[in-house]
């Protein structure tokens, strides 16, 4: 028995977890009601204004990377419990496509 | 409410069953009989080779654990009024391999306790001269929960991850190694460290919760677990920034 | 007389067989729709970075049937991943710290933000910034 490495991938998880429940409700109501409701809209070129913002640019990325991070590590103990293996072909899928999200986010801020 | 309880109850004999079968008894229904004393009728009156472990029946000896109508609960702390014109059935603590009858085998948990170091470990030599550990009663309500332990094992019955993984140290022994890195008095809290934050150790733990809600002596395990996670990872970002692993 | 002590095998159903462990995979699996809902906005972050024809086809997709549907969805999964993770909160602080208030506090910040992020939000609602 050694001591685990596990903080690294459970910090992130933990802070996600705190992220996504705070902030993800309400961009959901945005996107997903009120926008397809016409009550608000989101034009382009305010929206890049708004982004060109550093700070913003920050909290996008935090929330993105944190609640895909978050995600990733409980699907992966998810598989396990579902009896479908903790390998590395379950790591690779899970903590991969947080990866990947996470890299577009950021491809995609840099550009902004 | 009818005068008698059916029971069926786990039986299980190496020399005689391939694997474990089901038995029925009835026992007289009593308003204030326990499921214990239920199985100590049957055993009295009924069946004499019904095997059982049990011994204070107040719950604090932490023996008579099992699966009751499928959840783990303490036979001395299981009324048969709670079960009015059901069917109680009484099988051996999950998890654990079955001896015989509802005897099962917990080897696995002793060295898990061991393995955390459940006892005082000094900060530093102190002599006798020194005199007692002083300690506030705020300093022990921070600790007290977790001495509560009597190790009746329904928090391991409980928790799916002790049976995905039988290596899993599992709640009841972490509780305890956090119960002693909490006591203003132990300084052990690295030496337990190469258990309680292995892989093996609070990682397995998924935070079910399960543990917590069948314990009889709210000692709180989860709590402990995850408290501890917490601490395990503030350590492991300290010793990662000061570049050397302890 | 002989050991043979028994083996009781763990069944790949076990989260189903009862109710506890059945709100624990459901509550795990909020997890599942916070991924998919953060790629959402990471695709949206791409497409917006791509030019303005790329944001119209995202707003289109969010819009569309399919996109509100799976949305609504996500929005479920998001408030019970929230509810529920304020609700063991209590147990990573200390045994003195009273329970609802550490609950409460959560769910005031929750409140807090959200507003917030609606009246910046708000503030694109007829096409321009005020």
């Amino acid at each position: 028995m050694a001591r685990s490495n596990k903080p690294i991938l459970w910090l992130p998880f933990a802070a996600g977890g705190l992220v996504s429940a705070l902030i993800i409700p309400v961009l959901i109501a945005i996107t997903g009601v009120l926008l397809p409701l016409g009550l608000i809209h989101l034009p382009y070129a305010k929206l890049v204004a708004t982004v060109h913002n550093p700070i913003v640019k920050v909290i996008f990325f935090g929330v993105i990377a944190f609640s895909a991070w978050h995600a990733a590590h409980r699907m992966r103990t998810a598989a396990h419990d579902l009896g479908l293996g903790g390998g590395i072909f379950v790591k690779t899928i899970c903590y991969g496509s947080a990866i990947l999200v996470i890299f577009a986010a950021t491809i995609a801020l840099l550009l902004l | 409410m009818s005068d008698t309880v059916l029971l069926s109850i786990t039986r299980y004999d190496p020399e005689k069953h391939s694997k474990p079968v089901f038995q029925s008894y009835t026992v007289p229904y009593h308003e204030d009989w326990v499921v214990l004393d239920a199985l100590n009728y049957i055993k009295d009156n009924l069946d004499g080779t019904l095997t059982f472990r049990w011994s204070c029946h107040m719950a604090v000896c932490g023996s008579c654990g099992m699966m009751i109508n499928g959840e783990p609960k303490l036979l001395c702390n299981a009324f048969l009024r709670d079960y009015q014109d059901k069917t109680i059935k009484v099988e051996p603590l999950d998890g654990f391999p079955i001896e015989r009858d509802l005897v099962v085998v917990i080897d696995s948990f002793m060295g898990k306790l061991a393995s955390v170091k459940p006892y005082l470990i000094a900060k530093e030599e102190r002599a006798l001269s020194e005199g007692e550990y002083l300690q506030t009663p705020a300093q022990l309500a921070v600790f007290k929960p977790y001495t509560q332990c009597i190790n009746c094992l329904l928090c391991y019955a409980a928790c799916p991850q002790t049976k995905l993984n039988e290596d899993f140290i599992g709640p009841a022994a972490l509780a305890l190694a956090h119960r002693y890195n909490l006591d203003t008095r132990d300084g052990g809290k690295n030496a337990r460290a190469e258990t309680v934050t292995s892989n093996e150790g609070i990682w397995e733990c998924t935070f079910v919760g399960a543990c917590s809600k069948v314990c009889p002596k709210h000692v709180d395990p989860a709590a402990a677990i995850q408290q501890t996670k917490i601490s395990a990872s503030v350590d492991w970002f300290k010793s990662l920034l000061q570049g050397s692993r302890s | 007389m002989s050991r043979r002590p028994y083996i009781r095998e763990m069944r790949r159903s076990w989260w189903l067989r009862r109710r506890r462990t059945l709100f624990y995979m459901m509550r795990e699996l909020t997890s599942f729709f916070i991924g998919l809902y953060s790629a959402l906005l990471a695709l949206g972050l791409v497409q917006l970075a791509r030019g303005p024809q790329a944001w119209d086809s995202f707003i289109a997709l969010i819009t569309s049937r399919g996109g509100v549907i799976f949305q609504l969805l996500c929005f479920a999964f998001a408030l019970f991943h929230s509810v529920t993770w304020f609700a063991v909160t209590p147990k990573a602080v200390p045994v003195s710290a009273p329970a609802k208030a550490v609950i409460g506090a959560h769910y005031a910040v929750w409140a807090v933000i959200s507003v917030v992020i609606l009246l910046l939000a708000g503030r694109f609602v007829d096409g321009s910034i005020q």
